[in-house]
C-alpha cells in the first residue's frame, strides 16, 4: 500500500526565484520522516512538491524527479489531481469544510472520485475513519454537526481522518501541531505512530522534540544567507541526526546555537 | 514616552474631555441614523397607506373613475395582476442573471489571468452604468428583432411547456413586446450587481479551503463545488436578492419594452398578457385624476410590500444555516 519516495535533484521555484535547490532524498515505505530546520529554509515548499500543490501557486515549478514507487510524479501524462489522490494533506492550521457536517467532511475526498457508496458502506468508512484518527469517541454523538464547531486539536484530528479515508499511500504534515495545545499535540503525535504501520509519513515540525519523538528518519534543511536557496544539508537516522550528526550546521541547528 | 510620563495629569484629563464629546457626538451621530431609517420607512409606508386609502375603500365602484381599472373590478383585483406580472418578470429575470453571473463572477476569481480578470470585471460594471431608458431602446429595437425566430422556435418546440405557449393561432407575438423580452432586458441590467457581489465573495474564499480541497485531489471545478460555492452561499443568494430588488422596482426598461395586459398569464412569448406595477405607474401618472393617482399608490404599497418580504425571505435563508456558513 505504501511505497518508496524518491526526489533526485529537485530544484523548486517561485517564479524566477530559487527556493529549494538539489534535494536528492530517499523515503522509505511505513515510516516517518520529519523534515526540520529554520523558518524560509524550504521545508514546506518541499513539501508540498510531493503531492503537486506547490504548482498550485502562481509561478510556482519544479524541476528534477519526484517518483513515487519509480513513477515519476512530474511526468508528461502524470494528472495532478491523480498524485494527490494518492498523497494526502495535514496542513498547519485545521481546515475543516465549515459549510459540511464532521461527516460530510470526511467522506468528502471519498466523494470527489465520483464513486457513489451506500449509505451503510459511508456510515462504515466514517467510523472507520474517525476512529483512525482517534477521534470516534468524542465526535459520534454529533456527526451531523459542523466540523468548524469542534477545538482545535480535534478539527487537526478531522482533517487527518479525511486524509486517510481516501487510503493514500503517502500522508504529508505541514506542521500539523503548530496552531495546537500540549495536549492536542500528545494526541497528534500519538495518532502518528499508529498511522506508520499503514502509510508512509513526512512531517515539517518546528519542534524538534517532535522531531525526535514521532520520526524514524529526519532531514535538516538549511539556507546559507536570506535570498539563497534552501538546501537540504543531511539525512540521516532520527536517532544519529540528534546524537552525532555528520555536518557541523546541523549540529548547531539542534543544539540551538542559530536558528 | 518621557514628556507624557513627567505631565500626566493635565495630559490626561484634556485629552478625556476632547475624547468624551467626540464620543458623545458620534454615539447620537449613529443613533440618529438609524433612527432616522426607521423613520423614513415608516413615514413611507404610512404615506402610501394615507394615499391609497380612498381607492381600496371605493371598491368596484372605482373602475368607472379610472380608466385603466377594468368596469366591475376594484383595486384590490388589480393589483393581483399586477403583482403577478412583477414578480413573474423578476424572477425569470433572476433565473437568468443569477447562473450567467456567477459564471461569470467565478471566472473572473478563479479561471482567468489576472488582465483579464480585471478587463472583464470593468466592463462587467460598464453595464451598470448604462441608464435603463437606453436598455428600453436597445430591448425594442436591437433585442426584440433579433429575439422573435428564437421565440418561434421555442413556441413551435416547446409549446408544450405552458410558459413557452403560443398565441391562439400558435405562433409567439411579433414584433415580442413580450414579458421574456422585458425579462431578458431586466436580466442584462441586474447582471452587474450579482457579478459585483459574487466576485467580491468568491475572492474571500480562505486559501485553506481551496487548498484542502486541492490536497484531496478536487479538479478546479470541483474544488469551486466543495469551497468556493458552499463558502460563497449566503453572499450569492444577497446578490440575487439586491438584483431582485432592482429587477421589482424597474420602470423605464419595462415600460417600453413590454405590451402590457393584466391577465394572470404564465405565457412569456405571447404580447398583452402582463404587465408591471412600476411600469403601470409611470405609464399612468401623467394623466391620472385624483382617485386614479390613489389606485396607483395602492399599487405602489402592493409593491413595497412585496420588497419587504423578499428582503426577509432572503435574511431568513441566509440565517438558518447560519452554524455551517464558515463564519465561525
Amino acid at each position: 500500500m505504501s511505497q518508496r519516495i524518491e526526489t533526485k535533484d529537485l530544484n523548486i521555484y517561485y517564479g524566477s526565484f530559487r527556493a529549494v535547490a538539489d534535494v536528492t532524498m530517499s523515503i522509505e515505505p511505513r515510516s516517518v520522516t520529519a523534515l526540520i530546520g529554520p523558518s524560509g529554509c524550504g521545508k514546506s515548499t518541499f513539501l508540498r512538491t510531493l503531492n503537486r500543490m506547490h504548482e498550485v501557486i502562481p509561478g510556482g515549478r519544479v524541476e528534477g524527479t519526484v517518483a513515487i514507487d519509480g513513477v515519476d510524479l512530474y511526468g508528461p501524462d502524470v494528472d495532478p489531481v491523480a498524485v494527490r489522490r494518492q498523497v494526502g494533506m495535514v496542513f498547519q492550521r485545521p481546515n475543516p469544510f465549515p459549510t459540511m457536517s464532521i461527516a460530510e467532511n470526511v467522506l468528502a475526498g471519498v466523494r470527489l472520485n465520483n464513486r457513489r457508496i451506500s449509505k451503510s458502506d459511508a456510515a462504515d468508512l466514517v467510523e472507520r475513519s474517525l476512529r483512525g484518527a482517534n477521534l470516534w469517541k468524542e465526535v459520534k454523538d454529533r456527526l451531523d454537526r459542523p466540523g468548524s464547531g469542534l477545538s482545535g486539536g480535534q478539527q487537526q484530528r478531522l482533517c487527518i481522518a479525511r486524509a486517510i479515508a481516501v487510503e493514500p499511500q503517502v500522508l504529508l504534515m505541514d506542521e500539523p501541531c503548530s496552531a495546537l495545545d500540549p495536549i492536542s499535540t500528545l494526541a497528534i503525535e500519538d495518532l502518528i505512530a499508529d498511522l506508520k504501520s499503514r502509510y508512509t509519513i513526512i512531517i515539517v515540525t518546528h519542534n524538534m522534540q517532535q522531531a525526535a519523538r514521532v520520526s524514524d528518519r529526519t532531514g535538516f534543511f538549511n539556507l546559507e544567507e536570506a535570498g539563497e536557496p534552501g538546501r537540504l544539508v543531511e539525512i540521516d537516522d532520527t536517532s544519529t541526526i540528534f546524537s552525532a550528526p555528520r555536518e557541523q550546521a546541523t549540529e548547531d541547528y539542534i543544539s540551538g546555537r542559530f536558528g | 514616552m518621557t514628556t507624557s510620563v513627567s505631565a500626566p495629569a493635565a495630559l490626561a484629563s484634556a485629552k478625556r474631555r476632547t475624547g468624551r464629546g467626540l464620543d458623545r457626538g458620534f454615539r447620537y451621530l449613529a443613533v440618529g441614523s438609524g433612527v432616522l431609517i426607521v423613520a423614513v420607512l415608516a413615514s413611507v409606508a404610512v404615506f402610501l397607506l394615507i394615499r391609497a386609502w380612498p381607492a381600496l375603500r371605493a371598491g368596484e365602484s372605482i373602475s368607472s373613475e379610472v380608466g385603466w381599472i377594468p368596469a366591475g373590478s376594484s383595486v384590490l383585483s388589480v393589483i393581483g395582476p399586477l403583482v403577478f406580472g412583477t414578480v413573474l418578470a423578476a424572477i425569470v429575470a433572476l433565473v437568468i442573471a443569477v447562473p450567467v453571473a456567477v459564471g461569470i463572477a467565478l471566472f473572473i476569481s478563479h479561471y482567468a489571468p489576472r488582465r483579464i480578470a480585471n478587463a472583464l470585471g470593468y466592463m462587467v460594471d460598464l453595464l451598470a452604468a448604462i441608464p435603463s431608458v437606453v436598455y428600453g431602446l436597445w430591448g425594442v429595437m436591437v433585442l426584440a428583432p433579433m429575439l422573435h425566430p428564437i421565440f418561434q422556435w421555442m413556441v413551435k418546440w416547446l409549446g408544450w411547456i405552458p410558459l413557452f405557449a403560443g398565441d391562439s393561432a400558435g405562433n409567439a407575438s411579433n414584433p415580442p413586446r413580450v414579458l421574456m423580452t422585458a425579462a431578458l432586458v431586466l436580466a442584462v441590467m441586474i447582471l452587474p450587481i450579482i457579478t459585483a457581489v459574487c466576485r467580491e465573495v468568491f475572492l474571500t474564499t480562505p486559501p485553506l479551503h481551496e487548498e484542502a480541497a486541492l490536497a484531496l485531489g478536487a479538479t478546479r471545478w470541483e474544488m469551486i463545488r466543495m469551497a468556493v460555492l458552499p463558502y460563497g452561499r449566503s453572499g450569492i443568494i444577497s446578490a440575487a436578492m439586491l438584483g431582485l430588488g432592482r429587477a421589482l422596482g424597474e420602470t423605464m426598461a419595462v415600460l417600453m419594452v413590454l405590451s402590457p395586459g393584466l391577465a394572470y398569464s404564465f405565457k412569456l412569448l405571447v404580447a398583452s398578457q402582463q404587465q408591471t406595477i412600476a411600469a403601470n405607474i409611470a405609464a399612468k401618472f401623467n394623466d391620472a385624476t385624483e382617485m386614479g393617482v390613489s389606485a396607483l399608490i395602492a399599487t405602489g404599497l402592493a409593491l413595497f410590500v412585496i420588497t419587504m418580504a423578499v428582503n426577509m425571505v432572503a435574511r431568513g435563508i441566509v440565517a438558518r444555516r447560519k452554524d455551517f456558513s464558515g463564519a465561525n
